[in-house]
């Protein structure tokens, strides 16, 4: 039996390389990989501790997420392409206008 | 007690209403129309307080009228309330008497100035705050006609308020006379903290249970904090400058405000506090030292000025002078006497002031006058009588009153009896070398030689009524320079009115001495309260009649010098000058108090403002709090901004920065443990 330390060393692991990722890299669909990496961390943590306690509501949590990471994707993907089509770069720090 | 009901509230409120019509719609009315409102209305309150005081002439208690609370404060109320005694009785016939012929005059004087509607606006207004103040029946109301009449004063000195010395004359005024207000405020606080209560009734019925002896402080204090509201009010030492100053107004307002009624306001509020004073012994001598100080010391002025209106300025400070030493010596009923018979022959001499400018255009310097005595013989008659009334000759009206305050001075305190005598010849002398030199001699009209020291000495006093001659100028353009010409009848008449009352004014009160039976002594007895102590010196009528003879002697005196010095022999006083130069600069500077007042206290204050309240309180502290306040939310926004970067990845690193910091949180308080 793996013990949940494991899990939980391994969850907050790839939570940092998303975190990092997110910070460090400039290409916007890497940037949007990497959220999807945190949300998976987390979604770790929750399958983990739910098969500890054996209770289920980590389990039915996890699906909220991943529904919530498909809709996400969904308008992220289409603000992505809205915004290339204007202007013609992934690069984020060449879309810098939210801001007042 | 079945009174008849009087509504005295009418009285002031006639002149009220007319000011307000005046001054509402008076721009689009006819000068005819102006004066016509203005006059009704003042013959009206007139009229109507002519009634009144029929109606309560045998009364010797107060009418009182309480219209209901004006101030109602916990257990302290002040009602708008009138209070009719034979004080107010004679205050009231002489502001309204006085004031309707000055108004009659005023539509002649006027009738070539701008702003006429303002005028009797103004003027009406100050009838309106006068008669509140001689009405009211408490300290609090009277407070407020108190300050009425200061600014109707303020307004009508700086009726020429497109001229710098005429703006800044009335803005002196008005400031001496707050630090006189501050005094008489003071005094109605301690009047409250006694009584709880300024109504007359109310504070001089339980005041008959103190004792000048073990009350002797408060009282004392009280008075002396009235006395200076009234110094303030009635131009005495120390607070007299502004009245000089206030020549600057047209001369029916010398005439009507600063010599018949407004200055006398303090010591009518003198008389009505005597229930006070005569229980305060102390500050009655205080009283009657300022006034002695003032008369002699203004009377000096008076003999080296040679404006005309300014002769008459310090002759009125004196003549107050001796009101109030009538009123330090307890002698009430003299006082108000003198008040009465002053209202009519100086304001007469005013009136007559003004037609003698009116009729050479404008010239106020009496060195360039002369010889006026054919030219303009109704003005020169009236001014005659009023000259002769002032100094004090039987048996004009001047010579009762002021021999009365002499001889009850006499009876208190020799030594200010002996300034009062003094006073008595310099202004004998001073009122005949106005005379002389006005109407006696050959006209000097146009000669601009005055002289070369006085002219150097005189300068700023010249350079400050250049433009008052010339606003006068301009009557003078339209009669052309042809002549000097009498003054219509308008002006005239109420000249001849107030001399007919300069002359008989006075026979009312002729002491038993001269066969009379001080009959206004007696009028005057139930309103105001004798003196506890009981009076010095032995009254005999022997001793009347000598020291009567003695005032007498004291104007033939001063009308010899002026008569040997301004007709005889008229070189003579720049030889006398000359001789005692540095006296007559002196005195010729009215011994330099303006500019010591200056120095002492103005420039002070200033630089305190300037420096401390301006520059310090309100520049750094109230401006800086607010300002820095300001910026300071500017500088954090500023440097705020700089996260709002618009870089996606650095709001992306403040949110993880932000998450790890509330992680730690909680790490560090030991969630979850």
């Amino acid at each position: 039996m793996v013990p949940l330390s494991w899990y939980l060393v391994l969850s907050a692991v790839l939570f940092c390389l998303g975190v990092s990722a997110f910070l460090l890299k400039r290409n916007i669909i890497t940037i949007f990989m990497s959220i999807e990496l945190m949300l998976n961390a987390v979604n770790l943590s929750f399958v983990a501790f739910a098969n500890q306690f054996h209770n289920l509501d980590g389990q039915v949590f996890v699906f909220f997420v991943m529904v919530v990471a498909a809709a996400e994707a969904a308008v992220g993907l289409a603000i992505i392409i809205a915004v290339f089509r204007t202007r013609e770069t992934l690069n984020v720090d060449r879309v810098n206008l939210l801001k007042l | 007690m079945n009174q008849p009901a009087l509504n005295l509230w009418i009285i002031p409120v006639l002149p009220l209403v007319g000011a307000a019509i005046n001054g509402l719609f008076g721009r689009r009315f006819k000068n005819s129309m102006v004066s016509a409102v203005a006059l009704l209305f003042t013959a009206a309150s007139l009229a109507y307080a002519v009634w009144v005081a029929l109606q309560w002439w045998g009364h010797t208690e107060p009418y009182v009228q309480s219209l209901g609370d004006w101030i109602s404060a916990g257990g302290f109320h002040a009602p708008f309330g009138f209070y009719l005694d034979r004080l107010s009785t004679v205050m009231m016939l002489i502001v309204t008497g006085v004031g309707f012929l000055i108004h009659v005059y005023s539509v002649g004087y006027m009738a070539h100035e701008g702003g006429y509607y303002r005028f009797f606006s103004y003027l009406n207004l100050f009838m309106f705050f006068m008669l509140t103040l001689v009405l009211a029946n408490n300290y609090l109301l009277m407070f407020v006609g108190w300050e009425g009449v200061g600014l109707a004063s303020y307004l009508l000195i700086g009726f020429f308020f497109h001229k710098d010395s005429a703006a800044d004359a009335g803005k002196k005024a008005f400031i001496v006379n707050r630090i006189g207000d501050f005094g008489f405020l003071l005094g109605m606080f301690l009047l409250i903290g006694m009584f709880g209560s300024l109504n007359f009734e109310a504070v001089f019925g339980p005041l008959k249970t103190y004792s000048p002896e073990l009350h002797w402080g408060i009282l004392t204090a009280t008075a002396l904090l009235l006395m200076v509201g009234a110094t303030g009010k009635s131009a005495q030492v120390p607070l007299y400058v502004w009245l000089p100053d206030a020549m600057e107004g047209p001369t029916p307002v010398s005439a009507l405000i600063h010599a018949a009624t407004m200055v006398t306001a303090g010591v009518y509020m003198i008389a009505r506090s005597s229930p006070i004073f005569s229980r305060a012994p102390h500050a009655l001598e205080i009283v009657a030292l300022v006034g002695a100080i003032t008369a002699i010391f203004a009377a000096t002025m008076g003999m080296a000025q040679t404006d005309i209106k300014r002769v008459l300025a310090y002759s009125t400070i004196s003549q107050l002078g001796y009101m109030f030493l009538a009123c330090g010596v307890a002698a009430y009923a003299a006082g108000i006497f003198h008040l009465m018979t002053h209202a009519f022959f100086k304001a007469l001499l005013f009136l007559g002031a003004g037609s003698v400018i009116h009729a050479v255009g404008g010239e106020q310097d009496m060195r360039r006058m002369g010889g006026l005595r054919k030219l303009i013989p109704v003005t020169f008659w009236v001014m005659t009588v009023a000259t002769f009334a002032i100094a004090g000759f039987p048996p004009l009206s001047g010579f009762f009153s002021k021999d009365e305050i002499l001889w009850r001075t006499y009876l208190n305190s020799p030594v200010l009896w002996f300034i009062g005598v003094v006073t008595a010849l310099l202004t004998s002398f001073y009122m005949f070398r106005l005379w002389f030199m006005t109407f006696f001699g050959d006209l000097r009209l146009g000669e601009v030689d005055i002289g070369e020291e006085a002219h150097k000495a005189d300068a700023p006093v010249q350079a400050q009524h250049a433009p008052a001659a010339h606003s006068h100028g301009h009557g003078a353009e339209e009669h052309g320079h042809s002549g000097v010409h009498e003054s219509p009848w308008i002006m005239l008449a109420p000249l001849v009115i107030l001399a007919i009352l300069s002359v008989v004014g006075g026979w009312v009160g002729i002491p038993a001495a001269l066969g009379g039976s001080s009959h206004f002594e007696h009028f005057l007895a139930p309103a105001i309260q004798a003196p506890l102590t009981a009076e010095a010196g032995e009254a005999t009528a022997r001793l009347e009649l000598t020291f009567a003879g003695i005032s007498v002697a004291a104007a033939l005196i001063g009308f010899f010098f002026a008569w040997l010095l301004y007709y005889k022999r008229p070189e003579l006083p720049d030889r006398i000058t000359a001789r005692i130069h540095g006296i007559y600069l002196l005195v010729l500077h009215k011994y330099h108090i303006d500019e010591g007042y200056d120095q002492l206290f103005v420039k002070p204050l200033l630089a305190l403002s300037t420096y401390v309240f301006w520059r310090g309180v309100d520049q750094e502290i109230i401006d800086g709090t607010v300002n820095g306040a300001a910026s300071a939310s500017q500088q954090l926004g500023r440097g705020l901004r700089q996260m709002q970067s618009g870089n996606i990845r650095s709001y992306a690193a403040w949110v993880a920065a932000g998450g790890a910091a509330v992680i730690v949180y909680m790490i560090w308080l030991g969630v979850g443990k």
